[in-house]
């Protein structure tokens, strides 16, 4: 370390000193870039690993190290960064970057060198940030990204002359079809420059001057923009049509809601059938011991019923990643911003919304981008109003259940996924007034700027939708397997204890359902009995477990814990309107953990949780209680 | 006197006056000096040229297209930049 910097006071060339004293190579090298430029990409090229990317600024907003191995065996520390325009940062996502390249972030070593990724079809502009990134004096490779792009729609820029002028190393590369890289590679591989030729670089903080040195620097490196995306400027003048754009969404939303209830049920019953025949044939071959109890009532019965909703998952996540990668997303944020500004909140708030439909989780993290702090905390505690993907399960097993399919609008909607679709807009009705709520009270602010950049639209790769479905299905099989398994498993001996004369007692005076028939009277009101108040413990944990638990006590009863034999049973344990009320229930509670905790987390403290977890609950329970006296 | 008074209207234009597709040089930007310099860094710096794009429903936000990119504005934002007429020898690319 200590010799690396000694030498960096020398003027020695790379080249010549690469050859003169032993390689000392960068250890931790930062990716910085303008939003949306592909860091995230390349980022996954080069270390294998699978950050989520998409097509619309600001997807990445927290640093991710990964570990990028030369031909040689030598191991870099790569870190990816937020999206920056510049290095004074504006709002949460934009400091990390900012604290990370300077080594002030706690946590992170400080980078010794720096990949500057740039759009290549957007050099003008994008050279801006090369400024304050080259000033900070760091050895530092400029990559120009989206080279496809560039040659495609006619533009050109010569690399050697833009290094000359840049006084660094300049790559061309396509980070999604995985072109160029070496270039990246060969620029690791070397020992680090002592010191970076010098070029005369602008004053950072005067933009108009930084504006012209890009400008000259683009001219003098036969830089000859693309022409304008043509395809995205026809696509806009549809999807932003005043009529036909609303209405192309509303048909796709159907379409999407429709496949989740007609394209899904084929797929569900292969899995079914897979997890009920497993289950007979364990049931048919393991002796008669209490553990093959315990692994076809506990474990197929809890784990079976939820994996059988894998499907549906996969059909929503399909049509999220379509929405993320294409760059609708951005548009989506632009047409609702009006509506947003009207509950006090801006069309940036909308893209971890939309987001919320697969996961809070993310949603809540993705709101770094929003600059203002008040907004910011309105959006994280809306977020989970959202219907999240885990709701998935509990929604279909229950309208199945009690929502007889009959066409609504042809074969084009039927009543059920119609009352998919009703609650989803419950959801995010419920979302707008909290939002009203709140910010005409406690989150009370002026109205914020609104900036958003809308980037072109991009077929979503199959490679990129696949890689999403394979890692969603990791994480689902990997809740199944554990969460649930474990809630399974602790449910399935709490329901056989005490033991009476050395036999489980009947579930109903079991420890389990002692439980439950504690909390009855609570929950009677809204129509449920104990088997269901079990289910509200369990999914406290997450939404779906209810799904898991209610197979598991189905299960023990000796019933049929398939799906369809989980219908039956909810049948006979919920009248119509009790199966309203919870539907309303899980529309509202907050029965999420990982939620929770991402909430302490991104606000600092147990306050905000507190608040949200009791106002949605509290909402959740009234709302509930009001359905089960209309409906019944 | 009319002619006079009708030649500052068209000097105090502002990005939201103008049309679906409708190009115009930035002249100043009536910001504070945070949402100036974001501004700045986008590109919407005096002297380029900025053309008015498709917008959500309503007219509001629109997209703006500067330097080959293209940016959503609220009105509120867009009628503080102040443009002048592009004529053939004004705007820098």
């Amino acid at each position: 370390m200590s010799a690396r910097r000694d030498m960096a006071v020398g003027t020695v060339l790379p080249e010549a000193a690469s050859a003169a004293v032993p390689p000392a190579r960068p250890r931790t090298v930062a990716i910085v870039g303008p939003p949306n430029c592909g860091k995230s990409t390349l980022f996954n090229r080069l270390t294998g690993l699978r950050q989520k990317v998409a097509n619309y600024p600001g997807v990445t907003v927290e640093q991710h190290t990964g570990v990028f191995t030369l031909p040689d065996g030598h191991e870099i520390l790569l870190i990816d960064l937020p999206g920056v325009y510049s290095l004074s940062p504006r709002s949460e996502d934009e400091q990390v970057t900012h604290d990370v390249l300077l080594g002030i972030h706690a946590g992170s070593p400080k980078p010794q060198a720096v990949l500057l990724i740039l759009d290549a079809t957007n050099l003008n502009r994008h050279l801006l940030l090369a400024a304050p990134v080259l000033s900070l004096g760091l050895p530092t490779l400029v990559v120009l990204n989206m080279a496809d792009d560039l040659r495609s729609r006619g533009g050109n820029v010569d690399v050697k002359l833009l290094a000359a002028q840049l006084g660094a190393p300049v790559v061309l590369t396509s980070a999604a079809k995985g072109e160029g890289l070496e270039g990246i590679t060969h620029f690791l591989q070397r020992a680090l420059p002592r010191r970076q030729p010098m070029v005369q670089l602008p004053v950072i903080s005067d933009i108009p001057s930084c504006r012209a040195w890009a400008r000259q620097v683009g001219q003098g490196s036969g830089y000859q923009a693309p022409a304008p995306p043509e395809w995205t400027r026809r696509l806009d003048a549809l999807f932003l049509h005043p009529l036909a754009g609303p209405a192309i969404f509303a048909l796709v939303v159907t379409l999407v809601f429709q496949s989740i209830f007609s394209l899904a049920a084929p797929l569900m019953d292969g899995v079914e059938s897979l997890v009920s025949a497993s289950g007979v044939w364990l049931a048919a071959n393991l002796p008669d011991t209490v553990w093959r109890s315990l692994l076809t009532e506990g474990v197929w019965g809890g784990v079976g019923s939820v994996v059988v909703f894998l499907p549906q998952i996969l059909i929503l996540f399909t049509f999220i990643g379509v929405l993320e990668d294409s760059g609708y997303l951005a548009r989506a944020a632009l047409i609702a911003d009006r509506t947003m500004a009207r509950i006090g909140l801006q069309g940036k708030s909308f893209i971890p919304l939309l987001s919320a439909h697969a996961c809070a989780v993310p949603a809540i993290m993705s709101t770094r981008t929003i600059e203002n702090k008040r907004d910011r905390i309105a959006t994280i505690l809306i977020a989970p109003f959202m219907t999240c993907s885990a709701r998935l399960p509990v929604y279909t097993l229950i309208i199945a259940a009690f929502i007889p399919e009959r066409p609504v609008l042809g074969a084009f909607l039927g009543s059920r996924a119609l009352s998919l679709i009703g609650l989803y807009a419950l959801g995010f009705a419920a979302a707008i007034f909290t939002a009203k709520l709140l910010k005409s009270s406690i989150l009370e602010s002026t109205r914020a700027q609104f900036i958003l950049e809308m980037p072109p639209y991009r077929w979503p790769t199959l490679r990129s939708i696949g890689l999403r479905l394979y890692d969603r299905s990791k994480v689902f099989l990997r809740r199944a397997g554990t969460v649930i398994l474990t809630v399974a498993v602790v449910l399935w001996v709490l329901a056989h204890l005490p033991l009476q004369d050395g036999r489980p007692p009947g579930i109903e005076n079991s420890l389990a359902g002692t439980i439950g028939r504690t909390v009855e009277p609570l929950i009677e009101p809204l129509g449920f009995n104990w088997k269901i108040g079990i289910g509200l413990i369990t999914s406290l944990a997450a939404r779906e477990v209810i799904v898991g638990t209610l197979g598991t006590i189905y299960g023990i009863e000796g019933g049929d814990e398939s799906s369809a034999g989980l219908q039956a049973a909810l049948q006979r344990d919920l009248t119509f309107g009790g199966a309203v009320a919870l539907l309303i229930f899980f529309a509202f509670a907050m029965q999420c953990m990982s939620t929770v905790a991402v909430v302490r987390r991104e606000t600092g403290g147990w306050k905000w949780p507190a608040i949200q977890f009791a106002y949605m609950t509290g909402m959740a329970y009234v709302c509930a209680w009001i359905a089960f006296r209309l409906a019944s | 006197m009319l002619q006079l008074s009708s030649r500052k209207n068209a000097a105090a234009r502002s990005l939201s006056d103008l049309r679906l597709g409708e190009e115009a040089v930035l002249d100043h930007l009536e910001l504070g000096p945070e949402e100036l310099q974001r501004m700045m860094e986008l590109g919407f710096l005096p002297g380029a040229v900025v053309a008015a794009a498709r917008s959500a429903p309503g007219g509001d936000p629109r997209v703006y297209r500067v330097d080959g990119s293209e940016f959503a504005l609220r009105r509120e934002t867009a009628s503080r930049l102040i443009v002048r007429p592009r004529g053939p020898d004004q705007g820098q690319l």
